[in-house]
Order: C-alpha cells, then sequence, then structure tokens
C-alpha cells in the first residue's frame, strides 16, 4: 500500500502549480538579471510554478541503445551501416539545454554509444558536426565538455567541427522547394550515405526537421522561413502545428529526406535546471526550509556585493542538474511527435483564462549568450519571444495587456559574441522598430557584411543577420502586448529604444500597469526559470487547449 | 598617390591598411631589407649603421606624427636605383612578406569580395613595395605612397600627397567619387589609432588587430574588433 505521506507529497506537487497570492503569502523570488528580486505581490496575484521534475529513465545508455535498435519508421540503426560509408553525426551546439548541463552531456552519452557501434561495424569515415546554423561557433573547450575528453581527442579538429554557413565550398543546394524554400545543408552531410542527428530538445519548437534545416542550413536557406512575415503568421511557436516557421521546417525537411537517409536520435531531458546548493531555486516559496531562506538572503547579499561580469562567471560555472526522461529514434516526424508529447508532459502547466497583466523574472541567459552577455537585445528576445510564447493555446497575456519584465536592461554587449547586436540595437533600432521595414532595408546589409562574416567564420560571432532574427522573434509578442513595462532598469535609453516603459520597482510597474488595464485587472507572475508552459483554457472551457485545438 | 586598375565602380568597396594590419611588418622592417641589400659592402654598412642611430629619432617621430616620420624615413632611400628598388621588392616579397601576411587576411579579402566589395589597399609605404602584395592578395586597386625618381635613382621624397594618417580618408573619398563608389556603404580596416580619419570616413570601419588606442576608440564607437594574428 502506497504510503499516505508520499501520496499527499505526489498530489501536492502535481496539481498545486498555481497558487493564488494571500494575505500571508511569502515574497516571491524573481529572477532579474544576475541578480534576484524578492517581492511581494498584490493580493489575488495568480502565481504558476513548473511542474516538478520528471522521474529519468533509469539507465541512459540502455534507453539509448533501446531506442536506437528500435527507432519509430525506421531499421535500426545497426541495419543501417555497412563497411566503408560516409557517415556525418550531427549535434545540436551550446544553445541547449540551459544552462548546460552537468557532465556527462547526454549528447556524450549517445555519441559514445553510436560512434561504438560505426567502429563496430567498420563505418571509419564519420563526421562530427556542431549543428551551429548562423550561431557562433562553439569553443574548443565547449565542444570538449560535451563529448568528452575521448571523442573530442579521437576527432577533434579534422572529424569534429562546427559547421561553416558561409563557407563557398562547403555548402551544397538540394532543390527549391515550390513554396520557395531553398534547402541548402553541409556538404559534408548532403554527401554522406547516412546522417545521424543527435539532438536534445529543452521546448517544443526544437528538433524535428528544424535540427538538420536551420543547423546546418545557410543565411540563404534560412531567409525564406526567418522572416518577420512568417513569424507575424504563426499562431503559436511552440505548437508545431500552428507554426508557420514549422510548417516550413516540415517542407524542407521532407526534401532533405528525399535526398538523403537521415537517423534521428532525440533525447529529452525534465526540467531540474537547479540542484545542489541552489536547488531551491526550483521551489515554491511556501517550500523553502529557513536554511534555504538563509541560503537565498546569503546569495543574494553576495551578489549585490560583486561586479555584473564576476556575478555571470558565477552563473555560467553552475551546471545545471538535468536528467534525461526519454529516448526516441529514427525517421524525423514520429521520432519528434514522441519527444514533443514527453515535453509537453514535463512543461505543461494548465491555467484557467489568461491575465491583464504578466509579470516575468528575465534570468541571465538565453540561448544565445552562453558563456556571454544578456544584452538589450537578447533582454527583449527573452521577453517578448520566449517567455510571451511559453504557451499553449493562448497567450498568457491577454491580447493588449501588460508585460512587466524584471531585469536591469544594462547597455552592454559582448563584442566578440555579438558584434552585429551592437549596431542593430544603436543604429537601426533608434530609427526604426518596425521588423518588416528592418528585414527588407538592413538584414542583407548586415548578413554581407565582411567583417561580421569573419567574426562568424574565424571568431566566435553570431552571423551578421542573427540581430534581425532576435526582433522578429519578438514580433509576435510586440504585437500583442498593449505595454511592456521593464522593472530596475538602469538606465532609460535601453528600455525607450526597445520601446518600453520602465520603472524602479515592481510595485511602481504594477501601478502603471493598473492605471493602463483598470483597477481591477488580474495579474499573473509565471514562476520561470524552471521552464513551464502555460495551457490557457479561455474563460468558459472546461478544458485547457490542447494540440490540434 | 598610384592607383592601378580599372575605375569601374561597384558601389561599395574595402580599403584595407597594410602594415600591421594585414601584415605583420611596418615601413622600417622594409627599409632594413632594402638597408641590408643595398649593393656594395660599404654601401650596406653605412645604410644599416644610418639606420640603427637614427632608431631614438624613428621612434620619437613616430610618436609625434606618422606624416613626418614617413617623409623624414623615406629620405633613406635616395640614392638608390628604381630598376633595383622594384627587384628587391619582388624578392622582398617572397623572402620576408609572403610569409608575414596573417593567416586569416587572405579570409577576410575573400569575404569581402564575395560581398561585392572592390578591395584596396590603402598605405603610406612606398607603392614598389605593397605591390607584389597586392597582387598576391587579388587587390583591384593600390592607393600607396610614390618615391619620387630622378633619372632612374630615387630622390628620397615622395611625391603629394602623402598618404597617411588623414590624407588616407582624403584619399579614400577621392578614389570613392572617381569610382562610383558609396563612402556610407564601404569597410576600412585598420590596426592604428593613426588611421582613425581613414576609419571614419567610410560607414563600415573595422579595427584589425588595434593597438591600445584604437581598440579603446573601437569599443567608444561600437566599430567591430576583428584579429587575424
Amino acid at each position: 500500500m502506497r504510503h499516505p505521506l508520499k501520496t499527499l507529497r505526489r498530489l501536492y506537487d502535481e496539481e498545486s502549480h498555481v497558487v493564488m497570492t494571500e494575505k500571508g503569502s511569502p515574497p516571491r523570488v524573481i529572477f532579474s538579471g544576475e541578480d534576484f528580486l524578492l517581492e511581494d505581490l498584490p493580493v489575488g496575484t495568480r502565481v504558476i510554478f513548473a511542474k516538478p521534475p520528471m522521474a529519468p529513465v533509469p539507465n541512459l545508455k540502455a534507453a539509448i541503445r533501446w531506442a536506437i535498435n528500435h527507432p519509430e519508421e525506421m531499421d535500426p540503426l545497426h541495419a543501417l551501416l555497412r563497411p566503408g560509408m560516409k557517415v556525418t553525426v550531427a549535434l545540436d551546439d551550446i544553445s541547449l539545454p540551459l544552462p548546460p548541463m552537468r557532465t556527462p552531456d547526454v549528447r556524450q552519452s549517445v555519441c559514445e554509444i553510436v560512434l561504438g557501434l560505426l567502429a563496430d561495424s567498420g563505418v571509419d569515415d564519420v563526421h562530427l558536426i556542431v549543428a551551429t546554423g548562423l550561431h557562433r561557433r562553439m569553443t574548443e573547450g565547449e565542444m570538449r565538455r560535451m563529448v568528452g575528453d575521448e571523442i573530442f581527442d579521437a576527432y577533434h579538429p579534422d572529424r569534429f567541427y562546427n559547421h561553416d554557413a558561409e563557407d563557398p565550398d562547403g555548402i551544397v543546394v538540394l532543390e527549391t522547394t515550390p513554396h520557395g524554400d531553398l534547402v541548402a545543408l553541409n556538404r559534408r552531410a548532403a554527401e554522406s550515405d547516412l546522417v545521424v542527428y543527435v539532438n536534445l530538445n529543452l521546448v517544443p519548437m526544437d528538433g524535428g526537421h528544424k535540427s538538420l534545416a536551420t543547423g546546418l542550413g545557410t543565411y540563404e536557406s534560412l531567409r525564406p522561413h526567418h522572416n518577420a512575415r512568417t513569424i507575424r503568421e504563426s499562431e503559436s511557436y511552440m505548437e508545431p502545428s500552428r507554426s508557420m516557421l514549422h510548417t516550413h521546417m516540415q517542407r524542407i525537411g521532407r526534401v532533405i529526406d528525399k535526398h538523403l537517409k537521415v537517423f534521428h536520435i532525440e533525447t529529452a531531458i525534465n526540467n531540474r535546471m537547479f540542484d545542489g546548493p541552489v536547488a531551491f531555486l526550483g521551489k515554491k516559496e511556501e517550500d523553502y526550509t529557513e536554511f534555504d531562506r538563509l541560503k537565498f538572503q546569503g546569495m543574494k547579499f553576495a551578489l549585490s556585493k560583486m561586479p555584473r561580469a564576476a556575478k555571470r562567471k558565477l552563473f555560467m560555472e553552475i551546471p545545471a542538474g538535468y536528467e534525461t526522461i526519454g529516448v526516441h529514434a529514427g525517421a524525423t516526424e514520429p521520432t519528434h511527435d514522441k519527444t514533443l508529447d514527453l515535453c509537453w508532459k514535463q512543461y505543461s502547466v494548465p491555467v484557467d483564462g489568461p491575465s491583464d497583466i504578466v509579470i516575468f523574472g528575465v534570468p541571465y541567459i538565453s540561448p544565445y549568450n552562453v558563456n556571454s552577455i544578456l544584452n538589450p537585445l537578447l533582454v527583449q528576445v527573452m521577453g517578448l519571444g520566449y517567455l510571451f510564447n511559453l504557451n499553449r493555446g493562448v497567450p498568457l497575456v491577454k491580447k493588449g495587456g501588460v508585460i512587466i519584465l524584471c531585469h536591469p536592461c544594462n547597455d552592454e554587449f559582448d563584442p566578440e559574441h555579438h558584434p552585429s547586436y551592437i549596431e542593430f540595437f544603436h543604429r537601426l533600432l533608434p530609427e526604426t522598430r518596425d521588423a518588416q521595414v528592418l528585414g527588407d532595408k538592413y538584414e542583407r546589409e548586415f548578413a554581407e557584411n565582411p567583417s561580421y562574416t569573419h567574426l562568424y567564420r574565424k571568431g566566435h560571432a553570431y552571423h551578421g543577420a542573427h540581430p534581425f532574427y532576435m526582433w522578429y522573434w519578438g514580433e509576435n509578442g510586440r504585437q500583442w502586448v498593449g505595454k511592456t513595462i521593464a522593472v530596475g532598469t538602469e538606465n532609460n535609453h535601453v528600455p525607450e529604444i526597445l520601446g518600453w516603459e520602465r520603472a524602479d520597482t515592481l510595485s511602481e510597474a504594477i501601478d502603471q500597469a493598473r492605471t493602463f488595464m483598470g483597477r481591477g485587472a488580474t495579474i499573473s507572475f509565471a514562476h520561470i526559470p524552471p521552464i513551464l508552459q502555460t495551457d490557457v483554457r479561455p474563460p468558459g472551457r472546461k478544458k485547457a487547449l490542447g494540440p490540434g485545438a | 598617390m598610384a592607383s592601378s586598375g580599372s575605375d569601374t565602380g561597384g558601389g561599395k568597396a574595402a580599403f584595407y591598411d597594410v602594415d600591421g594590419t594585414l601584415v605583420r611588418s611596418n615601413v622600417v622592417h622594409t627599409y632594413g631589407y632594402y638597408a641590408m641589400n643595398g649593393g656594395s659592402l660599404g654601401g650596406i654598412a653605412a645604410r644599416t649603421l644610418g639606420a640603427v642611430a637614427s632608431v631614438p629619432v624613428f621612434m620619437g617621430l613616430d610618436l609625434i606624427d606618422r606624416k613626418t616620420f614617413n617623409e623624414f624615413f623615406y629620405r633613406y632611400y635616395a640614392g638608390i636605383s628604381e630598376d633595383r628598388l622594384i627587384t628587391l621588392a619582388e624578392e622582398m616579397f617572397e623572402d620576408r612578406m609572403k610569409k608575414a601576411i596573417f593567416p586569416k587576411a587572405r579570409d577576410l579579402i575573400d569575404e569581402a569580395r564575395r560581398a561585392g566589395c572592390r578591395i584596396v589597399l590603402v598605405t603610406g609605404a612606398l607603392d614598389f613595395t605593397v605591390r607584389p602584395i597586392a597582387r598576391f592578395l587579388g587587390a583591384d586597386d593600390l592607393i600607396a605612397n610614390r618615391m619620387q625618381f630622378v633619372g632612374g635613382v630615387a630622390t628620397g621624397r615622395v611625391i603629394p600627397p602623402i598618404i597617411e594618417g588623414a590624407n588616407k580618408a582624403v584619399a579614400i573619398r577621392e578614389y570613392c567619387v572617381k569610382s562610383g563608389i558609396a563612402l556610407d556603404k564601404s569597410h576600412a580596416y585598420s590596426d592604428s589609432a593613426s588611421d582613425y580619419a581613414m576609419l571614419c570616413v567610410v560607414g563600415r570601419p573595422t579595427a584589425v588587430n588595434p593597438d591600445v588606442r584604437l581598440r579603446s576608440l573601437a569599443r567608444a564607437y561600437q566599430w567591430p574588433i576583428v584579429d587575424l594574428r
């Protein structure tokens, strides 16, 4: 018989993701860049918490072996191999997961098994390519950390390297779809007898056809779908069936599947973003122990005394305790469907109706600034791109409502990783914030700027076009909300350039938002991170909107 | 100002300083080669010793003004025949300069060419010393200083205007007007704060292997910084 306390605990964990703030509710811990706010929220504020981490697979290597031996709608991996064939293993880059997971990274575990199988099958012509797309090249240290010493030493640099979307000799155009999507791919992958894609799925927009189509694509091949129009036509970023971006990806992916044999290995992880001494950050404040409170106050005090660069360094040094909750392999679409099911199971939190005002804490990290600075453009993409879109059905904030973002919005950029962002933010945004105009007028100029191209190819910079994608990514959020207010900003000009209002404190921001939305405005606080995705049930509906709704 | 190649403008250009930007050398290294290979043993000794003795003067002048430095420095070429200088330039390129070109310099130039830029080298060095580099890197044009020759022998004087400092910006502007190139769409690359004017005159400046002063300027003006070393 199950222990009653355990049953109660399970019920509490599973059913209490939404807490209404009362008079005695504890203050909430809110991320604000490299610092934290500790804020009492107004009575009646709906606080939405992430689900607790799902249980990991008991034996990761066994799960990987089972997946590649029992793939979805394909022969097992060993049956696809023959001696002397040419194989390319493509891997997701450092943008996943966030923060980077404790070693061994799940990609290392997958590679160890796949490379061992390839060697046993007489396949020696094997290259490993980090599918960076237009992201920055990973450093040697980062690549080593991702696959482990043994693989790195055996394959780097000749057979383990970053994709180069601007290498004139390294790209092959497969064809153009009837819809005008150019399908271009890394030459090594395109000329391989088999491509094995090793994915790490963090949120539902990752993985599937998107992995190869963007990860090994080029600026020209991304252009038809990485634009303001496609984003505006996407009702949801996280639901592939309602995303125009994913419709493009599917068309492109099917062309790739026609030309190449692609074996996908997808891994899903739970949301154990914090563990060890900072495990309390994944808890509800109601569940904090005295020791947790002490640790938090100690951390907050220490952070307040540290320079920002040191705080950033400290946070980047703390790996996440993610665990793998599932491994699936085989053909792209059925494999990805299984992964998506797991993602939703981990992240989906049903909530009743949207709110007039939604508060988000913006943490120090995004997919585009691992080991770097969350610059103003990335604060924008975190707020209006990611956090706004972490939902299924309808956004958590009502149309015309207010989003409050907690972040100091410091005007700081990393010239090594984000050189083109600086020009985009300081030269282009003051001219216009219209994503369509920016794209039409300036995107190609940035994409073809030889300095940016050089820094992308030889340094560790994002592609010249990448800041545009960041701006497009926030487009639906900008179109949807009536006002965005940044809390605790250390300057006036960054929020102004972004088209936001600012407030010194959260209560001031809530007052401003209530002035805009009315005194009776409803408020929600999405307690992210850890990641959660709201399943917003529109008022009057009994069930949350699910896939295909 | 020396210019070679056609004047058909392609809309935008990329202007590169040479010494320290694309090549690990400067005018002193170049002269050193000439001094060490300059005719009779006596001539070699005289030129080498003369140059060595003048090092403190060079350093002082370089600190004060690069233009004055170059004017003063080029006097050391006086008396060498034009044929000899051109022959030595080719030899020097094969012996020294080819190896001194930064490994990623060609990539940077190739990327500019793929972006549709005309490739123009702009340098305070003498044209005959840089021409082999321009040819090797596939530059479309060369803007450089020209030595005055009388009866086939160098006088040690440079034909004005001297391409250095602010004059590089003037030369670039003139080149753009003549070639139908838009300055605001063009790129400039340099390693030194002495080329501030050249960097400012174009719409897309980039600091390459910058010295301390230029690095600080590039940070202040948010120009991209590229390391070719």
